[in-house]
């Protein structure tokens, strides 16, 4: 009777540091889901979701203040990862926050209008436009993420969006069209090949 | 006798290869334009160095490799450049890319060359490396991967095997063949340089049976003493025979796993002309100008193996070998299994266009409607690369990008086999292919969105930093305005407390008057 109390003792007091060791050693920091849903948008920092960033909006999420279709940046890729992600259904994007874009798109400066006012430097989220008071500004087409946010502030209407032109590496083979769709429903099945 | 393996699946094709292969090597005509694409290798695009109006002569260096995995482009043949603008290449995609055009002046005068005649065995490898890049030589097999860098093992590494790539196992292409029957000492010349620029030990040449007369011309080409180390091999005709990894399987019985390259297994797999280019380059100090292009199929009426300058404009080639052109139905670049097609005819010949094949309806009907798969099985028994391709298309078809990777689709060395034999007539290939190139999108919009996340954070870090600045300077100056105000009391008080002890000296000082007065 009291060697069983002392071995249940025993393994309670084993345990029980082991657990409090492991709750040290591999604690987490911060919030990984916030970091996972942050992760799957699309860095446009646009706002459009209502948020200030993507970050914020995957706080929402991940809190479950904010929908998962409020990224029109993102379209549908984003919401079916998030949906995927996060075990939600998906649904179509949100209407009163944006339509998703056909095309990716960049700014450029009109330089010969800019007055240098530096006001859509400060408005760019991710430091992509370069220029310094009474100077002429241009964008960096690299870095620029398309929000737009750069168009409002501008007093002289000089910011332009452009289509980003496709290019050798950047093309991809387009989906196969020509096939009948009678069968697009059923699901694969894992291992019916004849291998 | 070398035992040979045999790989997984794999397809029996009619060749088609006897049409072209009647006649010898025919010199084509210079053209009038030579459209020189800066993209004709896989990495970066060269950059241009000459400008337009500047006259050029043949063979000199017109745009530099730009990073370490590009090529430089050398002027085909002397002339003026006309233009460096956007033309219509030969790619899927028809979307046009920058060329350097060259009005040619029919001199076909020729820039200074260095040759290196037999010194090279007395040079470095990375110096015959060097020489390699500056030629502008990239694989001619049909991929156009920089040569140089397949001819440096990297260090630790010692190459045992150099395989020379003559399987040629695609219908209707005989480019190789044609240089191996026609000019077997070319190929062996360059051959022995890429030996020694890699330190191999041994060197083998496969060639599919089919090509009798290559075979023996190779053979007969070597000498006692290069037949210790080069060994002309017979392999059975297989699609995709030719291939790299199942090259390698054949003559070696290695088999490569996913992401393995064969240098890793100290193999290195050349082209034979690739080879034939390197010799040149080395011992004539010629660069890449000028390439063996098959034109072949039923609407051409001279069918044969043209020896074709580089930005040649594929319909004045086509017209040379008297193309019908009401005949043909599509025009292929490549073969009838990897090929493309091209829309444009007056795209250049690049490096890497080994075969134009012009087909008629009858010979390659257009796409049929595709059927539903019925999961006979057919495309795994014969995928050389012993994937799944049904599970593969699958999945590619419900774009499900991550399980596409699990099932290593990018093993995929998209022959074809599984579209030809689906009795569905499903173009298998053609969803790898998207996949492929989506999953590629996804990868470098994934880093681009790394990149804009850090600048982001970096913008709202300054914006955090300035306001906190900001807070310190305004707190700051609020205690000195406090400081200043202290001081003020202090002083207040010292003056005070001064005045006080200045009023009780008066005071005491008047007691002891008083009490004097007193006493007195």
């Amino acid at each position: 009777m009291l060697e069983a109390i002392l071995v249940l003792a025993g393994l309670a007091i084993v345990f029980g540091l082991l657990l409090g060791f492991a709750a040290i050693r591999f604690k987490v920091e911060g919030d990984p889901v916030v970091d996972q849903i942050d992760a799957i948008l699309p860095q446009t920092q646009c706002g459009q979701c209502t948020y200030a960033g993507c970050r914020p909006y995957a706080e929402a999420i991940a809190n479950g203040e904010a929908d998962i279709n409020q990224c029109p940046p993102g379209g549908e890729q984003v919401i079916l990862e998030l949906a995927d992600l996060l075990d939600r259904e998906p649904k179509p994007l949100s209407e009163e926050h944006g339509v998703e874009k056909e095309t990716k798109t960049v700014v450029v400066i009109d330089e010969e209008v800019c007055i240098g006012c530096t006001l859509c430097i400060q408005a760019c989220p991710v430091d992509a436009i370069l220029g310094a008071a009474k100077q002429m500004h241009t964008v960096i087409a690299e870095e620029c993420t398309g929000c737009d946010l750069c168009i409002p502030p501008c007093p002289v209407d000089c910011i332009h969006i452009v289509p980003v032109e496709e290019t050798l590496e950047t093309w991809t083979w387009p989906y196969p069209a020509d096939e009948s769709q009678d069968e697009s429903d059923q699901e694969p099945v894992e291992g019916a090949n004849h291998a | 006798m070398r035992k040979l393996t045999s790989f997984h699946g794999g397809l029996k094709l009619n060749g088609h290869k006897k049409m072209s292969l009647q006649e010898p090597i025919i010199t084509a005509d210079i053209p009038d334009e030579l459209i020189q694409p800066l993209h004709q290798h896989i990495g970066e695009a060269a950059s241009p160095i000459v400008e337009v109006g500047e006259h050029v002569k043949t063979g000199q260096i017109i745009a530099h490799a730009e990073g370490f995995v590009s090529a430089p482009v050398h002027a085909a043949s002397s002339g003026t450049v006309t233009a460096i603008e956007h033309r219509s290449i030969a790619h899927p995609s028809s979307i046009k890319d920058t060329c350097i055009v060259i009005q040619t002046d029919g001199k076909d005068e020729w820039t200074e060359t260095t040759p290196h005649a037999e010194d090279y065995k007395r040079m470095d490898p990375s110096g015959l490396r060097n020489l390699i890049r500056d030629s502008g030589i990239v694989g001619l097999g049909g991929a156009g991967f920089p040569t140089f860098i397949k001819l440096n093992p990297g260090p630790k590494k010692s190459i045992d095997t150099l395989i020379l790539n003559g399987a040629e196992c695609e219908p209707y292409i005989t480019c190789d063949a044609a240089i191996m029957k026609e000019r077997p000492r070319e190929i062996i010349d360059g051959l022995l340089i890429m030996r020694h620029a890699l330190q191999a030990k041994v060197c083998l040449i496969g060639i599919e049976d089919n090509k009798p007369e290559a075979i023996k011309a190779m053979q007969e080409a070597l000498t006692l003493q290069e037949k210790t180390i080069v060994e002309v091999i017979t392999i059975p005709t297989v699609y995709p025979a030719g291939s790299e990894k199942q090259l390698i399987k054949t003559l070696t019985g290695i088999e490569l796993g996913a992401n393995q390259l064969p240098v890793h297994n100290g193999i290195v797999v050349h082209n034979v002309g690739t080879a034939a280019a390197v010799g040149h380059a080395i011992l004539q100090g010629k660069p890449l100008i000028s390439r063996i292009v098959t034109v072949t199929g039923l609407p051409i009426d001279k069918p044969c193996n043209y020896d074709v300058r580089i930005g040649t404009p594929m319909l004045s080639l086509l017209r040379q070998a008297e193309l019908q052109s009401h005949k043909m139905e599509r025009l292929i670049m490549g073969g009838p299994m990897m090929g493309f097609e091209v829309t444009e005819l007056k795209s250049p010949v690049i490096k890497t266009t080994n075969c134009l094949l012009a087909l008629t309806e009858e010979e390659l009907p257009t796409q049929t409607q595709a059927m539903p798969c019925i999961r006979c099985g057919e495309c795994t028994r014969v995928c050389p690369a012993n994937l799944l391709p049904q599970q593969l298309y699958w999945h590619a078809r419900a774009k499900d990008f991550d399980k596409l990777q699990k099932y290593n689709l990018f093993d995929c060395i998209e022959c074809g086999c599984c579209t030809y034999v689906c009795p569905s007539h499903i173009p298998l290939v053609h969803y790898y292919r998207f996949a492929k190139t989506e999953i590629d999108a996804q990868e470098r919009d994934r880093k681009k969105s790394d990149i804009a996340r850090q600048r982001h954070e970096f913008n709202q870090f300054r914006a955090e930093r300035k306001k906190q600045d900001d807070e310190e300077r305004r707190r700051k100056k609020k205690e000195l305005l406090k400081k200043s105000q202290q001081t003020d009391e202090k002083q207040d008080a010292i003056a005070a407390a001064l005045a006080r002890s200045n009023a009780k000296k008066a005071a005491a000082q008047k007691v002891n008057t008083d009490n004097k007065e007193a006493n007195e």
